[in-house]
């Protein structure tokens, strides 16, 4: 990974610039909104890499908590086998599902779920999930703070005002609020039992996450509708515009995220060392 | 216009600022890891 880096970031730069200019140029203009509609194509990729990296958190998140103990991590394996395949089998018992929901969409999102668990589990050992979920939140903050800045950029011209408190809206400043605090939480707490605290805060934050992308399905908002699902079209070339740069984003933020746990690791390593040092220390004096 | 270049300005200064800070911590570390080379 370490020799592959310099060559993902080059081809990450390239595919940026490729879907800024896609944004910019090659997406057709709206007609209603006009060109100030382009904002959606780095709102809405920024918005879902966010929750994105907020799951992986809150997978992390679980697996540091239960993979101390080997019953709670059997039993929570087993959990997340029996919520794959009670969302392919759900769909053919709840009918008729809610509007805009389509059988594959559920089933796919369960398999989804329980597939990034176990790569997690596979690839991240036990003592290290830890290191991922900063990491990944510290990323999901960054890209939901984008979502918050660029959507009032978007609503002024469009609504005529910068905010209102509707319930997309409020929730999404809550799941910030929540991860800024996880984030406040691990940098100024020096407990050993910070790790398991932010755990816990961070399982809670990530119910959030739900409520933010299913409020305007449930809820009557001034937030759009959505566009993918939810009984939402989109003009195909702008489909293409908008999963473009979500691949962009997703490429970016998974460079800055392994940047960060690398950093992380190392991070820790440092502070072992030291504190080893420091306890022998007095003895080499005397 | 004005709003959406704002906006995509906004997006890369976050992004930016986010990636200088990576690399501040970075360097920090570096020293200290060299420090405790020297030791």
């Amino acid at each position: 990974m370490k020799r592959a880096f310099p060559i993902l970031a080059v081809l990450t730069a390239a595919l940026l610039s490729y879907a800024l200019y896609e944004a910019l140029v090659a997406a057709p203009t709206e007609q209603t909104m006009g060109n100030v509609q382009r904002i959606f194509y780095y709102h809405v990729p920024s918005a879902w890499t966010a929750f994105l990296f907020f799951f992986i958190n809150f997978v992390c998140s679980i697996q540091y908590l239960v993979r101390r103990d080997p019953v709670a991590d059997k039993v929570t394996n087993w959990a997340v086998i029996v919520i794959a395949v009670a969302a392919c089998i759900a769909p053919f018992i709840i009918r008729p599902l809610p509007a805009g929901i389509e059988p594959s969409s559920v089933a796919t999102t369960g398999i989804a779920i329980a597939g990034l668990y176990f790569l997690i589990k596979k690839y991240f050992p036990a003592g290290k999930t830890d290191a991922l979920a900063v990491a990944s939140a510290e990323v999901g903050v960054v890209f939901c703070t984008v979502v918050l800045v660029t959507g009032p950029l978007w609503a002024r011209p469009v609504w005529g005002i910068w905010w209102t408190w509707d319930v997309r809206l409020t929730s999404t400043l809550v799941l910030w609020l929540i991860y800024i605090s996880y984030l406040m939480l691990r940098r100024f707490s020096t407990s050993t039992e910070t790790p398991a605290l932010a755990a816990a805060l961070a399982i809670f934050g990530a119910l959030d996450v739900p409520l933010v992308y299913f409020s305007i399905w449930i809820f009557r908002t001034q937030h759009p509708q959505p566009v993918i699902g939810g009984g939402g079209s989109i003009d195909p070339r702008m489909l293409h515009v908008l999963l473009i740069n979500w691949l962009a984003f997703l490429c970016f933020a998974a460079l800055i995220c392994w940047s960060r746990y690398r950093l992380e690791i190392l991070q820790r390593e440092v502070e072992e060392t030291q504190a080893l040092e420091a306890l022998l220390e007095p003895r080499s004096s005397r | 216009m004005n709003f959406l270049y704002a906006a995509y300005t906004a997006t890369w200064i976050i992004h930016i600022t986010y990636l200088v800070i990576l690399a501040r911590r970075y360097k920090r570390l570096r020293s200290e890891i060299e420090q405790l080379k020297k030791k």
